[in-house]
């Protein structure tokens, strides 16, 4: 054990030796595990905009980046392991792209002073930037996207909820926890009864919510799930032959991967998504050029254009602005994850920003402030269409219903506070 | 060679009872001792820390539990995580109900708590054996996840049903919380597992060891020769819970700080630590900190090695990681099914006459 532990140490030492002059960026992700299949693709589409930006324009502001990619497999223990790994290398900014893991982060990462950035994920109430200092949520959160998802129904229901039936089939964890208690609100507001359905993780035995389902006939379902349990959620539904249209899942339960076994019978499934889909941006050919025909794409290079590599994208976009965000401000191109805070606390985008990346129109505008590190919650809804094989907005990006969310993200970013014994305020 | 055995002679009878009988083993014994206390608080960082010493350290209490009712009393039990999640959220719930109360407190009544626990979950034992057993702390896992999610008082209403360990301190030193120090930390830590093992270890080797493993060994003939199977079987439960809720209260309050049920106290958990036992040697202290160095130090290596100086993607050397752990396991139990405690055991006999064996 003990030439064990130090072989350990060696590893350590030489993995753990530091690179100047760079920008290091991690990527938490999970390539094995239970959650794989979601979390390739958004992987892969992380590191190919990073391999990008370094092949094409030499970095940012200059900089060349380094990717440091760490395997989670959705673990919170081995999360914890990439932590710490990457903590010593100058890591700018964290994407757990795990709720459990991003709740493990949020007091290390404050108390280390680098910040996170759970995009559509984590904890809702991180929207509250003095009380979450380094806690980014933008653009939008899991309050947002219930409100959006009921909003939507508002509109197919002609604008009246009351006396309609509202299931939530939820993965029965912290993630799928999040938006019972807006839901809940909401139906006070609007008059919907909302039916709760937890399942287990991982999510592959869902017969009984299913059957319960079919028994009490909601007119709408709601959806929060992630990995295998969308994909038996959808073919539960094809099987009791719940009209797919009345089906509405959140971001993480929008993915091809999640409708592909279901065949013709997904047909229709609506998920709510922050972004555009498909690769029809100039941006992409610039991703044909400079990674895929040099052979860097990441992975097996065959998720491009896919919803989750658009998601991963996206997220390396957004963070690679705020990166050179933080270079504007700082007047510096060797940016510390103090400053790069800065960046994402400043963050402005807008439709010619976005534009001038190659992504036109790709996602909503925001701006992050002190007070607001959650944009403004804006999503769409997109459909899948079985014929075609791919997902499209059917919605214009609508605002959530800021009445609501505002008051439960004060009200909840106040309880932690008092608990983690925060004084509010901006730095 | 190693073992000069000459002229160490045992005049009195406690002399012969110690531990350590082998002189050579017990100055290895206070050197490792004098490492861990004096040497590592003051190298340790956040890595080694919180990605070696602390799951190694936790993992190991639980396995010396698991240990306790496995090995030694003979009672297969699935429910392990079932029971850290009892340790972890009777320890969130004393943290937060009284937050001047040191962490020491805290740790040590949540694994009472557990044991209480453990003594309710461990009466069918009396009724059911072997597989039927395992089947019955089986339902005390999914039981008690189940609990833990489904009743909000737990988690103290939270609206996503985690607990988050807030800051408590030992003496004016932070223990738990982000601020918390690496050697506090561990050093915390190491206390509990130094203690554990040393109370395990003198109850295993006293009358109620016996009685334990009289029960594993044959149930029947125990009773016949005075073994009372109720007080036995229950007390096993208990101590082995009290342990295991220790690991739990750690595993949440100073190694994760926040905790979700489902996840980190699953099945999967259970296994893990059974497979710690196995692999380690069933009824043997020893064994347990080996099972639990080798399934949780093995793979933070592995994973520097592959991917950290081989440049291997991270994906790949995840998978050889698996078959890596998987094949190593398969070949320790062919060679050794008695586990790693036995491999040394055997070692020690052939190095205590090397280089002279006749």
């Amino acid at each position: 054990m003990k030439t064990k532990l130090a072989m350990a140490t060696l590893a350590a030492m030489v993995a753990a030796a530091p690179a100047m002059a760079e920008l290091t960026f991690t990527a938490l992700s999970y390539r094995t595990g239970p959650y794989a299949a979601n979390g390739i693709p958004f992987a892969d589409g992380y590191e190919d905009y990073f391999t990008l930006l370094n092949e094409r324009d030499g970095g940012i502001g200059g900089e060349p980046i380094r990717l440091v990619e760490c395997e989670t497999g959705y673990n919170t223990e081995k999360g914890v392991e990439c932590y710490e790994s990457t903590k010593g290398e100058g890591a700018l900014v964290y994407q757990p792209l795990s709720t459990g893991i991003t709740y493990q982060l949020i007091p290390k990462a404050t108390a280390d002073g680098i910040p996170v950035h759970s995009m559509g994920y984590g904890r809702t109430s991180a929207k509250n930037g003095e009380v979450f200092q380094y806690i980014f949520n933008y653009p939008a959160n899991y309050w947002d996207g219930a409100s959006v998802a009921i909003k939507h129904l508002l509109d197919v229901n002609g604008g009246d909820l009351s006396g309609k039936k509202i299931a939530l089939v939820y993965h029965n964890s912290a993630y799928g926890k999040e938006p019972i208690r807006t839901l809940e609100v909401l139906a006070e507001k609007h008059g919907y009864e909302l039916t709760l359905l937890p399942v287990d993780h991982p999510g592959q035995e869902q017969k009984s919510q299913w059957l319960q389902i079919r028994r009490d006939r909601p007119d709408h379902v709601i959806m929060w799930g992630w990995g295998v349990m969308n994909q038996v959620a959808i073919q539960e539904a094809v099987n009791i032959r719940f009209p797919m249209e009345n089906f509405i899942g959140i971001w993480w339960s929008g993915s091809e991967n999640d409708v592909l076994p279901a065949g013709d019978g997904a047909d229709g499934y609506k998920a709510l998504t922050f972004h555009n889909l498909g690769s029809d941006y100039p941006l992409f050919d610039d991703i044909q050029t400079h990674v895929v025909d040099k052979g860097l794409a990441a992975g097996a290079g065959d998720q491009i254009g896919t919803v989750l590599y658009n998601r991963g994208l996206y997220a390396a976009m957004l963070a690679a602005e705020a990166a050179r965000t933080a270079q504007e401000i700082h007047g510096v191109s060797a940016i510390t994850a103090e400053q790069m805070r800065d960046g994402m606390e400043n963050l402005v985008m807008t439709e010619e920003k976005m534009a001038a990346l190659g992504l036109p129109n790709f996602g909503p505008e925001f701006s992050v402030s002190c007070q607001n590190h959650g944009g403004d919650g804006y999503a769409a809804v997109a459909q899948w269409d079985a014929d075609a094989g791919e997902f499209t907005l059917i919605t214009d990006y609508m605002q959530s219903d800021q009445d609501v969310i505002l008051p439960l993200v004060a009200e909840d970013s106040a309880a932690y506070a008092q608990e983690a014994g925060i004084t509010p305020g901006c730095k | 060679m190693f073992y000069r055995e000459a002229g160490d002679f045992k005049t009195t009878y406690v002399d012969d009872g110690q531990t350590f009988p082998i002189k050579f083993d017990r100055f290895r014994y206070y050197i490792v001792l004098a490492v861990a206390f004096g040497i590592i608080p003051f190298l340790i960082n956040d890595y080694w820390a919180n990605a070696v010493f602390l799951p190694f350290l936790i993992y190991a209490i639980a396995a010396i539990g698991l240990n306790i009712l496995v090995g030694y009393c003979g009672q297969v039990s699935l429910g392990t995580g079932g029971f850290m999640a009892v340790g972890a959220y009777a320890c969130y719930k004393l943290m937060t109900a009284f937050p001047d109360v040191s962490m020491f407190i805290h740790v040590i009544l949540a694994g009472g708590i557990t044991a209480a626990v453990g003594v309710l979950f461990g009466l069918p034992s009396l009724r059911i054996k072997g597989f039927y057993l395992a089947v019955a702390t089986l339902a005390a896992q999914f039981f008690l996840v189940w609990l833990f999610n489904r009743v909000s008082w737990f988690y103290n209403y939270s609206a996503s049903g985690q607990i988050s360990a807030p800051e408590r301190t030992v003496a004016g030193v932070a223990i738990t919380g982000p601020e918390a120090p690496a050697w506090a930390a561990y050093l915390f830590c190491l206390v509990f597992v130094t203690a554990s093992a040393i109370i395990a270890r003198n109850l295993t080797r006293g009358a109620m060891g016996r009685k334990w493993m009289a029960i594993r060994d044959m149930d029947i003939a125990a009773e016949i020769i005075g073994v009372n199977p109720l007080t036995a079987k229950l007390s096993a439960f208990a101590v082995s819970s009290f342990f295991v809720g220790i690991a739990g209260a750690l595993f949440f309050a100073v190694y994760l700080g926040a905790v979700e049920v489902g996840e980190v106290f699953g099945i999967q958990k259970s296994f893990l630590v059974l497979f710690m036992v196995i692999i380690g040697g069933l009824g043997s202290i020893f064994g347990s900190f080996a099972g639990a160095a080798f399934l949780v130090l093995l793979p933070v290596l592995l994973k520097n090695v592959l991917v950290g100086q081989m440049g291997w993607a991270t994906d790949l050397a995840a998978h050889f990681e698996f078959m890596i752990v998987g094949g190593l396991i398969v070949l320790f139990l062919i060679a050794e099914p008695h586990g790693l405690a036995q491999l040394w055991r055997v070692t020690k006999e052939k190095l205590r006459l090397w280089p002279f064996p006749h």
